[in-house]
């Protein structure tokens, strides 16, 4: 439970610290902190408009990634408090669940008949699909360390360890950074503030959302960042007690959020045909993690 | 002689062009294009006569620093051969003709609607049924992007024909901008409404337009500017030019997400434009150019102000560039984006940064110098590759020579003469033709005017240079990830409203 209720306040504030990252590396005053919270609940008190052209796919399309995403985030433990739901090989759960969300706003996008959209919907499944080799070599190794099969458990299990799963933890930081990065369609690989439809991802596909809709969509990706962010601030704390544990994940998530902002300030969005080679460097970074475990475990002979 | 040779801002009587038949005025004008690299089609348009047409061809050489005139009569029905046949860079003039008046080409490649004006021949063609180019396969899809903007510049239709992300052909349909503006230059109206007309042909070379129609009409009326006036005109044009690269260069850093480079220059640009408002009253120099007239003389005091503005504007712009130039995710952006290839450049007559930024030496400043351009022994900035750094690149280099023209200029600063009565300037002389070619921050622009008999304006006609260059950006963004199309787009800059007048 405990975790739920740290990842919903960590969302509430994730977006609105990038967002005044980013304004004051530019030299401006940048909007309140919770802008993107009153943002959603102006969204939230308005209708939705649907085009004529979509049918019920694009209805139900949000809500379903609305869910899917408040699925996922019940997964996710926090130190050695269980998420709401735990079991053997919920990490899969974590993956597929998040797929099946992004599944939909895919064929949503596509449903509205746009050929904006369709791109934007090619792109996101292609990046997804390569970032999933990435997250499952990832957490497999992770599995294989610890020798459990749940989030739960691997994280626990994981702070025992000598200083090399420490080496560890910190590259699965960086991939579990970028993989966040590529899901909630942040820079480099996606410019969020961009008003160019053929240069989008995320952004084109939910161009013909409204109202209710888009601020369950918008709710959907804060959480998801905050989402990522508690995945790596338990790569770290293990057992150590609340008192410590629940100051850390706060930190852990700001300096998530302002080194996002600065990334954004201080570099361009790469080249479109450079991104598939970066998200499979990802899976190659993993693959170091998988080496580097099988190390540990003395595999080799 | 078959064409009559004449300098910048030359007046001469329309009697004097000489006439020759249709088939010698095609040999001529295609002929003279291709003799050496230096001639390209500055005008060519056609002034109605009743049932007949008379058809002017401006062809300037830039080596020569002449602008040959030529011209030919022909019947509104007849059907012709077209110059585009053997040279592209005519493309557009004879398409506009063909628009405008209903004269045939028999072997025009691309013989579509230009801007849809109001008193076009075929009312039929409306602009909602632009016949655009498609290729019927199943792997290939269309994106049409506009006419509505998503952001908040103006409207345009751009149809892609892509393979996946990658862009094989892209057609631009331009239109929506159409005002009429040359046939408003007929209309009997003060001298002042007529130059506030040419700064609003295109709102971001206000300076280069109302210079050019300064110009034509003081070419005109035999009225010669002094040394002042020549004087605020190149400073004028010179602070255009920086003001608006740089914010391009912002614009530019917006389009590649990078947030720095988008505010600082941002913010760059505003000292500049400001100083114009403090010269003249309005940001973007509307007011400043009057023909005959000097409203707002540079004093020296102004002087001392664009000097300290100058002076803190340039280690920031300077510090700003090197960061941005020695940004990997930067460079990757722009390197071998959008390329326009010299060939192709020269081919469909670009003009202006975008020509040089191919490798195209195309510069009015020193082709054929107006204002005081003559005494600043302008050197054009040349960039080979012809892809968006070149283009960057440029501006970049071309803010550099602006102030160090500014800074040249600045150190002396002419006496303003006891102020003019501009009486001598209501009428212009009967019967003449005249040409003012003006190099604005995009390029060439070139205005040309005829007068009736009794000394009104029978026919005004204005060249923007978005005019050939729109094809320079349909040609950049072949083979080219359609998600780089914006970036592209932006480094060009192209005028809506100047093509569509």
């Amino acid at each position: 439970m405990l975790s739920v209720l740290l990842i919903v306040i960590a969302a509430i504030f994730f977006t609105g610290i990038i967002i005044r990252t980013k304004s004051l590396a530019s030299g401006r005053k940048g909007p309140a902190i919770l802008q993107p919270v009153r943002d959603v609940i102006r969204l939230f008190r308005k209708g939705v408009v649907y085009s004529e052209t979509t049918s019920f796919v694009f209805q139900i399309a949000p809500t379903i990634y609305f869910a899917s995403v408040i699925m996922a985030m019940l997964v996710v433990p926090f130190g050695q408090s269980r998420g709401v739901l735990s079991f053997n090989g919920d990490f899969i759960f974590f993956a597929y669940v998040l797929a099946l969300g992004k599944f939909f706003t895919i064929i949503a996008a596509m449903d509205t008949g746009s050929s904006f959209e369709g791109m934007g919907a090619s792109r996101e499944a292609l990046y997804s699909m390569f970032a999933e080799p990435a997250f499952f070599i990832l957490m497999g190794s992770l599995a294989l360390l610890s020798g459990h099969t749940s989030f739960h458990e691997i994280f626990a299990a994981l702070h025992i360890g000598s200083q090399i799963s420490y080496a560890l933890a910190a590259l699965a930081t960086f991939v579990l950074l970028m993989i966040s990065m590529i899901e909630s369609s942040r820079m480099p690989i996606d410019d969020p503030k961009t008003h160019l439809e053929l240069t989008m991802i995320h952004e084109v596909m939910i161009l013909d959302n409204s109202g209710f809709d888009l601020g369950l969509i918008f709710t959907a990706g804060y959480i998801k960042f905050a989402i990522y962010g508690a995945l790596i601030v338990n790569l770290f704390i293990g057992v150590i007690p609340y008192e410590y544990a629940i100051p850390s994940f706060f930190a852990i998530q700001f300096v998530m959020a302002v080194s996002i902002g600065l990334i954004e300030s201080f570099m361009a969005r790469f080249r479109m045909n450079h991104n598939p080679q970066f998200i499979v460097a990802l899976t190659s970074v993993s693959l170091l993690i998988f080496f580097g475990v099988l190390l540990i475990l003395q595999k080799f002979m | 002689m078959h064409y009559l040779t004449i300098k910048n801002n030359q007046p001469v009587p329309v009697s004097d062009i000489p006439e020759i038949s249709y088939n010698a005025f095609l040999i001529l004008n295609t002929g003279m294009v291709v003799e050496t690299a230096g001639r390209h089609c500055v005008n060519y348009f056609g002034y109605p006569e009743g049932e007949k047409i008379l058809l002017i061809c401006c062809i300037a050489d830039d080596d020569e620093h002449v602008i040959y005139i030529s011209s030919s009569v022909v019947d509104i029905h007849s059907e012709l051969h077209s110059f585009t046949a053997k040279q592209l860079c005519f493309e557009k003039f004879e398409r506009e003709i063909h628009e405008n008046y209903g004269v045939q080409y028999s072997d025009h490649p691309w013989l579509k609607p230009v801007r849809y004006a109001h008193d076009r021949f075929d009312k039929t063609n409306v602009i909602s049924n632009y016949p655009f180019y498609s290729i019927d396969s199943e792997e290939l899809h269309e994106v049409g992007v506009g006419p509505i903007h998503a952001g908040i510049i103006e409207p345009g239709h751009f149809r892609f024909i892509c393979n996946g992300e990658q862009i094989l052909h892209l057609e631009i349909q331009l239109g929506y901008q159409h005002r009429g503006i040359e046939k408003l230059f007929l209309a009997e109206k003060p001298l002042n409404q007529l130059a506030t007309l040419a700064e609003n042909i295109a709102g971001d070379t206000t300076v280069g337009h109302s210079v050019a129609f300064a110009q034509v009409w003081e070419s005109l009326t035999g009225f010669e500017p002094g040394r002042d006036i020549d004087y605020a005109r190149t400073i004028a044009l010179e602070l255009e030019r920086i003001a608006i690269h740089t914010g391009d260069l912002s614009a530019v850093c917006t389009d590649i997400a990078y947030q720095l480079g988008s505010s600082v220059f941002g913010r760059l640009r505003t000292p500049i434009i400001n100083f114009l408002q403090e010269w003249c009253g309005n940001r973007l120099s509307k007011g400043l150019i009057r023909p005959g007239l000097n409203r707002y003389p540079l004093t020296s005091e102004l002087a001392k102000r664009l000097t300290v503005v100058l002076d803190t504007f340039e280690p920031d712009f300077t510090e700003m560039n090197k960061e941005l130039f020695n940004m990997p995710s930067a460079l990757s952006r722009f390197e071998r984006t959008g390329v326009v290839s010299t060939e192709d450049a020269s081919a469909i007559g670009a003009v202006g940064m975008t020509a040089r930024a191919s490798g195209v030496v195309r510069d009015t400043r020193v082709s054929h110098p107006h204002c005081l351009y003559s005494e600043l022994d302008h050197k054009p900035i040349v960039k080979r590759h012809g892809d968006v750094y070149s283009r960057v690149t440029i501006r970049k280099k071309e803010v550099f020579q602006s102030i160090k023209y500014i800074r040249a200029l600045l150190e002396n600063v002419p006496e303003v003469p006891e102020l003019q009565s501009s009486s001598i300037l209501k009428t212009p002389c009967a019967d003449l033709f005249t040409i003012s070619l003006v190099e604005g921050w995009r390029g060439e622009i070139c205005h040309c005017a005829i007068t009736g008999s009794n000394g009104k304006l029978i026919h005004y006609k204005i060249k923007d240079p978005s005019f050939h260059n729109w094809m320079a950006l349909a040609l950049s963004v072949r083979n080219n990830e359609i998600s780089d199309f914006p970036i592209c787009n932006k480094s060009f800059n192209l005028s809506y409203s100047g093509h569509d007048l």
